[in-house]
C-alpha cells in the first residue's frame, strides 16, 4: 500500500474587510442596524460632551489674572486664576507659609516610600513596610505637629486642604485594613464572646452614618475620657473614620474568608500549622486576593467620605475650596464651578489611581491560568 | 511485637445525634499498611480523620504514637505534623508554587531554613517524579500531578504515619496509576499507611490488612488474600461483588 503524501494547504490572507480597523469596526461597532444607530448616537454624545467641556475648561477659560476682573468676559469659561491664587490654601490650609516645607517633606517621603512598596518587582519589602508603618508615621507626626526638635508647633486646627484629606484618608486606610481583618476573623471565631463583640461592633458602626460617628467622636468621646485628658479634634476624627471604615472592611474581608474551601483549613491543620499560622500563610493571602476589588472599593469610598469632616469643623480639600468661594476678590459666576471642578479632579485622580492599581494587582497576583 | 503506633479502642463518634462510628477497635503496628474500604457514608473518612483529630471522637481511646488524642491533648500540632494526610481533593494551596507548598510546613512548623526545606522538597518531588514542576502553581498541573505534589508535601514533614483518603477517586483513569505507583513505592519503603481506597489491585499488592466498614462499624478485617478470596460476611461479599465487577 502506498500512502498518499499530504501537504497542508497554504494559508491565504483573510478578506480585507474582516481585518484591521475596518474589520474591527464592522465586527464591533456596526454589526447590526441597532448597533450602528447606538454607535452613532454615542459618538454624537461624546463629541457634544467634549465640545462643551473643553469649551468651558480651555477655549472660554481665563488662565491668568490677579482678581475677579480676569474672569468676567461676556462668555466666560473656567476661572483658573482663582485656583492658582488659592493653590497654597487648597493644599495646606492655614498651615503657616513659613512652615509648609515640613508638609512637603512629609508628602515627598510618603511618595518615596509608597512607590517602591506598590511595585511588586522592587525588593526590600520588609524594610519598606517597617519604614512606612514604623518610621514614617512618627516622622510625619513630629514634622506636622511640631513643638519638638526645634520645630515651631502648628495646631491641627490650622491644618487644611489636601493635607487634611490625605491625613484622614491614609490613617483611615492604614487603620481600617488590619482592624477590619481582625474583626472579620473575630466574627468567624469559635469563641462566643469574641464573636459577639465583633458582630456588635460591626453592626453598630455599619448601622450609623459616618457623620454620626464623627459627631460622636468629637462630642461624645471626651465624655469617656478622664478629666484633663483631652486630645485633639483631628485625632478624634481619625479614630472615628478608622473605626467606621473597619466595620465595612470587616464585612468585605469576611466575604473573602467565606470563599476559602474547608479543605484549605484541613490541609494546613494536617501539616501541623496552628490557627494563626494557617490564617496568616494560607487563608488571608487567598481571601484578601479574592476581595481586592471590594477592599479598594471601600478605600475609595473612605477617601471621598473624608469630605464629611467639614461637619465637625475640619477643612479638608473640598471644605477649604468651598470656604474660599466667599472671598469677594474672586466673586465671579464661574468661581464655584471652577473650584468644584478642581476638587472633583483631585479626588478623581486619587480614586482612579487606586482603582487602576487594584486591577493591576489582581492580574499580578493571579496564579490561576484559567482566568 | 512492638507497641502499636496507633491504638483505637471502643471508640465512638457522633455527628450531633448521628452515630457515625460505632465501637471501633483497631491497632496498627509500625510499618503496617492498612486498606480501608466500604460503601459511601460508612464512616471511612471520619475514621481516619479522627487519627489526626480533624474530627473529634466522643467515646473510647485513640492513641497515636503513645499520645492519647482527647480534649486534654497538649501539642496537637506536633502530633499532626508527624501524621501526613493526603486528601481526595488534593487541597494544595493554590496561591503558592509547588515548591512553596512543600516547604511551607517544614519552615513554619519544623523551623527548617529555607535552603534545607527546599533541598528536602526537591528530593521528595523527585521521588514522586515531578522534579521539573517545582516552580509551577497547582492550577497549572494535571490532577495526577497535583495529587503527587500533595503526597510530596506530606512527606516533607518526615511523617511516621501517612493517611490517604481516597487519593485517586477524583482522578481520571490514566492518572490513577501514576499516583498508585508512588504510593506502592512509599509502602515498599516501610511507611506506616492507612489508606481509604477502592483500588483493590493496590490493596492486594501492598496491604497487610484490609478492613471493611459499613454503617460506622468494622465489619470484617483480614489479610488481603483471605479477604478477597474468602470473605466471611454476607455484607462484605455483596460489596466485593459490586466493586470487583467494574
Ligand atoms: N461534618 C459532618 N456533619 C454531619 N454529618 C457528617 C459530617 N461528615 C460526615 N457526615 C456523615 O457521616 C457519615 C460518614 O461520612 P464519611 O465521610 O466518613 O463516609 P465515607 O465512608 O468516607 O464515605 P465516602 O465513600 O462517600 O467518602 C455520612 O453519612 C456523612 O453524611
Ligand atoms: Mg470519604
Amino acid at each position: 500500500m502506498s500512502a498518499k503524501t499530504w501537504t497542508p494547504k497554504p494559508a491565504r490572507p483573510a478578506p480585507a474587510n474582516t481585518v484591521g480597523f475596518v474589520g474591527w469596526a464592522r465586527e464591533n461597532l456596526f454589526t447590526t442596524k441597532l448597533d450602528s444607530a447606538l454607535t452613532l448616537l454615542c459618538a454624537a454624545l461624546i463629541i457634544y460632551v467634549l465640545d462643551v467641556g473643553l469649551g468651558w475648561a480651555i477655549v472660554d477659560a481665563s488662565f491668568s489674572g490677579d482678581d475677579r476682573n480676569a474672569c468676567l468676559k461676556p462668555v466666560q469659561g473656567a476661572c483658573w486664576p482663582f485656583i492658582d491664587a488659592k493653590f497654597g490654601q487648597f493644599i495646606y490650609g492655614r498651615y503657616p507659609e513659613m512652615e509648609r516645607w515640613r508638609v512637603d517633606w512629609v508628602f515627598a517621603l510618603g511618595l518615596l516610600g509608597l512607590v517602591p512598596l506598590l511595585m511588586p518587582t522592587v525588593g526590600f519589602k520588609r524594610a519598606n513596610v517597617i519604614f512606612m508603618l514604623g518610621f514614617y508615621p512618627m516622622f510625619s507626626f513630629f514634622m506636622l505637629t511640631g513643638g519638638s526638635f526645634g520645630l515651631a508647633a502648628v495646631d491641627t486646627s490650622d491644618w487644611g486642604g489636601l493635607l487634611v484629606t490625605l491625613v484622614v484618608a491614609v490613617t483611615g486606610i492604614v487603620g481600617s485594613l488590619p482592624l477590619g481583618i481582625l474583626l472579620a476573623l473575630g466574627r468567624r471565631s469559635d469563641l462566643p464572646i469574641v464573636r459577639a463583640l465583633c458582630v456588635g461592633f460591626i453592626e453598630i458602626f455599619r448601622g450609623v452614618p459616618l457623620i454620626t460617628v464623627l459627631f460622636m467622636a468629637s462630642v461624645m468621646l471626651p465624655l469617656f475620657l478622664p478629666d484633663g485628658v483631652n486630645f485633639d479634634k483631628l485625632m478624634r476624627c481619625l479614630i472615628g473614620v478608622a473605626l467606621f471604615a473597619s466595620a465595612y472592611m470587616a464585612e468585605v474581608v469576611r466575604g473573602g474568608l467565606q470563599a476559602i474551601p474547608k479543605g484549605q483549613y484541613e490541609a494546613a491543620a494536617a501539616l501541623g500549622l496552628g490557627y494563626w499560622k494557617t490564617t496568616r500563610l494560607i487563608i488571608l493571602p487567598q481571601a484578601l486576593k479574592l476581595v481586592i476589588p471590594g477592599i479598594v472599593n471601600t478605600f475609595i469610598g473612605l477617601f471621598k467620605d473624608t469630605t464629611l469632616v467639614l461637619i465637625v469643623g475640619l477643612f479638608d480639600l473640598l471644605g477649604i475650596v468651598q470656604l474660599h468661594f466667599t472671598d469677594s476678590t474672586w466673586a465671579t459666576p464661574e468661581t464655584h464651578i471652577t473650584g468644584y471642578a478642581f476638587a472633583a479632579f483631585v479626588f478623581w485622580v486619587f480614586c482612579f489611581a487606586m482603582s487602576r492599581y487594584s486591577i493591576f494587582m489582581e492580574k499580578h497576583l493571579s496564579t490561576d491560568p484559567n482566568q | 511485637m512492638t507497641d502499636p503506633v496507633i491504638r483505637i479502642s471502643d471508640m465512638n463518634k457522633w455527628f450531633g445525634t448521628f452515630h457515625v462510628l460505632r465501637d471501633i477497635n483497631l491497632q496498627v503496628a509500625a510499618g503496617e499498611k492498612i486498606v480501608i474500604c466500604g460503601p459511601s457514608g460508612s464512616g471511612k473518612s471520619t475514621l481516619i480523620r479522627c487519627l489526626n483529630r480533624l474530627e473529634q471522637h466522643q467515646e473510647g481511646v485513640i492513641e497515636v504514637e503513645g499520645v492519647s488524642l482527647d480534649g486534654s491533648v497538649k501539642n496537637l500540632e506536633s502530633i499532626r505534623s508527624n501524621v501526613g494526610m493526603v486528601f481526595q481533593q488534593f487541597n494544595l494551596f493554590p496561591h503558592m508554587s509547588v515548591l512553596e507548598n512543600c516547604t511551607l510546613a517544614p519552615i513554619w512548623v519544623r523551623q527548617k531554613t529555607k535552603q534545607q526545606a527546599e533541598a528536602l522538597a526537591r528530593q521528595f518531588l523527585e521521588r514522586v517524579r515531578i522534579p521539573d514542576q517545582a516552580d509551577k502553581y497547582p492550577g497549572q498541573l494535571s490532577g495526577g500531578q497535583q495529587q503527587r505534589v500533595a503526597i510530596a508535601r506530606a512527606l516533607c514533614m518526615n511523617p511516621d504515619i501517612m493517611l490517604f483518603d481516597e487519593p485517586t477517586s477524583a482522578l481520571d483513569p490514566e492518572m490513577i496509576k501514576e499516583v498508585l505507583d508512588v504510593m506502592v513505592e512509599l509502602a515498599e519503603d516501610g511507611m506506616t499507611m492507612l489508606c481509604v481506597t477502592h483500588e483493590m489491585g493496590f490493596a492486594r499488592q501492598v496491604a497487610d490488612r484490609v478492613i471493611f466498614m459499613d454503617e460506622g462499624e468494622i465489619v470484617e478485617e483480614n489479610a488481603p488474600e483471605a479477604f478477597f478470596s474468602n470473605p466471611q460476611n454476607e455484607r462484605t461479599k455483596m460489596f466485593l461483588s459490586q466493586v470487583l465487577s467494574h
